[in-house]
């Protein structure tokens, strides 16, 4: 066996057991985009082009970028901060400010997007507060970007904190321990050493954020923004039209091609893996001393704002809803099945994704490459096209899936792949393939090695993915109401019945049901995830 | 080669397994989950799309499955995504009824031919006006547009006869409406069948240089409206009465209804049709026929504060009969035009 380059296994044919599963992974990806490109062409060549080069299809299209690209950026500068004390220093309770900082994700947007405007609309809860206190009128609006802006930053955070927390604690430590030893302090190595290896991790946490951003209809919806997802609903929902709105669909996807290309530009080449020992060595606990209590401050605020405030919300009305008489409902069923598919959920993404990322990772090269851009492309689309498309090819093709729980979880790995695969990529380029060659040369074959060591190395960030999937999964709608088995009800199902309706009493209980369960595998996971180290 | 193929596969699960023990996944719901998918998948059942709420009509399908003894399964979802559902599926669809919000999603599954004809003894219990002329769907229950307006600000002698008022500049920052919602557009529709596209245009340009406040749907208006965000709103009449319900009645807003057949006082319907693909067509005939016996139209009555539209049931005391409704005279099978109130909408900025 030739010897690994600089590029590890550059040049080596991946094994079967990797290249096949990896690419029945990306037929099933193609599926989404086959199914637009049919009904984009339905009326011809001509109203594809009138549809997509409409001026202002074009400027709504611009207002998603600039959208995307602003929460974006934010979600990087307040998850980093987070991910760094909650992973490498004694801050008090970092456990439960891990579950905390995480759980924001579960939130769903059309629930968020409610709790935003009745929290800090010009005449919400707030307005509320502060007319009592200082004779406050009307708070500025924040309908348009800055109410967008900020309820897609504080629900999608979590993407870069969970990505970035699982790669500060795969690190090998040996290069900080490094500069540190060569007189660089510790804000300088943070800087300079740190912060570059978080690179990966960092991209693949902000790329999870742009597409969901991109797809993202409840946040916008209410919050007023007119973004393109919300020019495909509207095709749908008032013209009953899908040959425009799979046109648009097709456009996201070139969109989303697009920035894939950024962000592999922004990947660089540099190596990230440890450089010694194959396990993973436990970087040293850093002493926040008095910077304890700005620390605490800052997790505090981020919490609140992003957590306590809508649990808050919901808590008000259920409470209002309590007065005036309803009854309270505490959905258990609900609650089981959307435990039970989210895991299945998390499961099968978690195992789709392992092949494909140690293809891209192991064996870089056009094609790989691709196959790991194509996972991303059900990540942009809206739910609703991406479940559409789902309608489309198991009603005709495969009737005897068709509604059943099988194609639901299938539907749900198509689309929360990219989830799984970033985190579990970011965690294979932290082991170094030398482990792996020793394993090979001693025997074990492909397979062996990928499912002994291999996996058990990148356990960190595929456990960080798993956690993506089961956080989205929970709270997933457009998939889950045409594709789930009929009368199969989850939290997401129950919440959006009462809310859809304007019985924010009636949706309040499940809403909060749905923090708190998700709340248990998450801290599960952080427990068993510190305990394994 | 292809042996090969199969242990590589069976390699990757074991890979799987070893991950799982690693990811402790706790299958708790596994059975409750799994006979639920299956039953599903049984047939000889009645399959209903609804686009109707499950909070709203949940409790009279389960009525009608009591007393009729046929098995129903419910898919319950947004009207259009289902209308989207029901034309990607085609020939395929596991659906026997369709159970609409309003009357466009209707239209549109009619359109496509994936709808059968309906017998007289279903269509003749409802008024003409509330029923698909060529027979392929039939409403169910009525609802009307009206203007939501803040108690502590205005007063009913406050509010003009006409919605083509609204365009007055004293209107100005002080309107709420939702230019994306479905009823709104049907209410668009009908001001271009009984005035004219001109006016309509007229008219949504007039509202849009009032600045007035968009919101995602009528909930939201409503909720704007008691919150003094804006002054008045356009929205469908029932979801007052849910507020009230739920808040109290010092809620401090009420419906108003426009006068001498003005289009803003325009009643739509939630109906039903029955499709082609229907392997229990006389089952589902056995639904829409309850659906419009007194018993089913009553709880729309009390329960959803809609109108009843069934001959010989009266609507809920505080709301204002329907025969008072001074509505338009206009056919709602003439709102199919969608497209060109989308066009419009489009061209006058307000979408």
């Amino acid at each position: 066996m030739a010897p690994a380059g600089e590029r590890a296994g550059s040049g080596l044919r991946p094994p079967a057991a990797v290249w096949v599963p990896a690419a029945l992974v990306a037929g099933a990806m193609l599926l989404p985009p086959a199914y637009l490109f049919v009904r984009s062409f339905e009326d011809g060549v001509g109203n594809v082009l009138e549809v997509a080069l409409e001026g202002r299809t074009l400027a709504v299209l611009l207002r998603s970028v600039v959208l995307a690209a602003a929460v974006t950026a934010a979600t990087v500068l307040v998850a980093v901060p987070l991910a760094w004390l909650t992973a490498r220093t004694d801050l008090p309770g970092r456990d439960a400010w891990t579950v905390l900082a995480a759980l924001p994700l579960v939130i769903p947007s059309y629930v968020g997007g409610f709790v935003f405007v009745s929290m800090l609309g010009p005449r919400g809860i707030l307005q509320g507060h502060l007319e009592r206190l200082f004779g406050i009128q009307e708070l500025p609006s924040i309908y348009g970007f800055p109410g967008a802006f900020l309820a897609l930053t504080l629900f999608t955070y979590p993407y870069v904190f969970l990505t970035v927390r699982a790669a500060l604690r795969g690190m090998d430590p040996a290069l900080e321990e490094a500069a540190r030893s060569l007189g660089s302090s510790g804000w300088e190595t943070f800087f300079r050493v740190t912060l570059p290896q978080l690179r990966p991790a960092a991209a693949a946490g902000a790329l999870l954020v742009a597409l969901y951003v991109l797809s993202d209809f409840g946040a916008v919806s209410l919050l007023q923004y007119d973004s393109f997802t919300r020019a495909i609903y509207i095709q749908y929902r008032a013209a009953f039209d899908r040959t425009p709105a799979a046109i648009m669909g097709l456009m996201l996807i070139m969109l989303t091609l697009a920035i894939l290309y950024v962000e592999a530009r922004t990947r660089g080449r540099a190596r990230y893996h440890r450089s010694t020992a194959g396990a993973v060595r436990p970087a040293p606990t850093v002493r926040l001393g008095g910077w304890k209590w700005p620390a605490l401050a800052y997790c505090g605020t981020i919490v609140a704002l992003a957590l306590i405030m809508p649990v808050g919300v919901l808590g008000f009305w259920l409470a209002r809803g309590l007065a005036h008489g309803e009854p309270l409902r505490l959905v258990w069923d609900a609650a089981l099945n959307s435990v039970y598919v989210s895991s299945l959920a998390a499961l099968a993404t978690a195992l789709a994704a392992l092949p494909v990322a140690i293809l891209a990772v192991r064996f870089p090269g056009a094609i790989s490459g691709a196959i790991e851009r194509l996972t991303y492309v059900g990540f942009a689309l809206p739910g609703i096209v991406l479940a559409l498309s789902l309608v489309f090819f198991g009603s005709n093709y495969a009737p005897w899936l068709y509604q059943g729980l099988a194609m639901l979880i299938f539907a749900y790995a198509v689309h929360f792949l990219p989830q799984a695969i970033g985190s579990t990529r970011a965690a294979l380029l932290q082991a170094s393939p030398r482990v792996e060659e020793a394993a090979r040369s001693l025997g074990r074959s492909p397979l062996k090695t990928m499912a002994t060591v291999t996996a058990p190395l990148a356990r960190s960030g595929i456990l960080a993915g798993m956690a993506l999937v089961f956080l989205t999964t929970m709270k997933e709608l457009p998939a889950t109401l045409l594709l789930s088995p009929t009368g199969f009800d989850t939290l997401a199902t129950r919440i959006w019945t009462a809310t859809s309706e304007a019985f924010f009493a009636r949706a309040a209980a499940p809403a909060l049901l749905l923090i708190a369960v998700s709340a248990i595998p998450m801290y599960l996971l952080t427990i068993r995830d510190r305990m394994k180290l | 080669m292809r042996a090969r193929v199969r242990v590589s596969l069976i390699g990757v699960l074991l890979a799987a397994l070893v991950l799982a023990g690693c990811g402790q996944e706790e299958p708790a719901a596994g059975e409750a989950g799994e006979e639920r998918a299956a039953a599903g998948e049984e047939s000889g059942e009645l399959v209903i799309y609804s686009g109707r709420n499950e909070e709203l009509v949940g409790p009279i399908l389960e009525r009608f499955e009591e007393e009729s003894g046929i098995e129903t399964q419910v898919r319950y979802g947004d009207t259009a995504e289902l209308a989207a559902t029901i034309l990607e599926e085609g020939e395929n669809s596991p659906a026997d009824v369709f159970f609409a919000q309003d009357a466009g999603a209707l239209g549109a599954v009619s359109e496509e031919g994936l709808f059968r004809e309906l017998p007289g003894s279903i269509l003749d219990r409802v008024e003409e006006r509330f029923r698909d002329p060529e027979g392929e769907w039939v409403g169910i229950s009525g609802r009307a547009r009206v203007v939501a307006y803040n108690t502590e600000r205005l007063s009913e002698e406050d509010l003009p006869d006409s919605i083509l008022e609204f365009t007055d500049p004293e209107w100005e920052g002080r309107i709420g409406w939702a230019p994306t919602n479905g009823s709104f557009q049907a209410f668009v529709t009908a001001l271009r069948v009984v005035e004219g596209d001109d006016v309509a245009r007229e008219w949504l340009e007039g509202i849009v240089a009032n600045n007035p406040r968009v919101y995602e749907n009528n909930t939201a208006i409503l909720e704007g409206v008691a919150a003094g965000e804006v002054d008045v709103g356009f929205v469908n009449h029932y979801y007052l009465f849910r507020a009230l319900e739920e808040q109290g009645q010092d809620y401090p807003a009420r419906n108003y209804y426009l006068k001498n057949g003005d289009p803003g006082a325009l009643i739509n319907v939630a109906g039903a049709g029955i499709l082609n693909t229907s392997d229990s067509p006389e089952e589902a005939q056995r639904l829409l026929e309850f659906l419009l016996s007194e018993e089913a139209q009553r709880y729309f009555a009390d329960e959803t504060y809609e109108y009843p539209l069934a001959a010989g049931v009266e609507a809920q005391d505080e709301l204002v009969p329907l025969e008072e409704i001074e509505s338009p005279d206009i056919d709602l099978g003439s709102l199919e035009d969608l497209e060109g109130t989308l066009q419009l909408l489009q061209e006058t900025g307000a979408l």
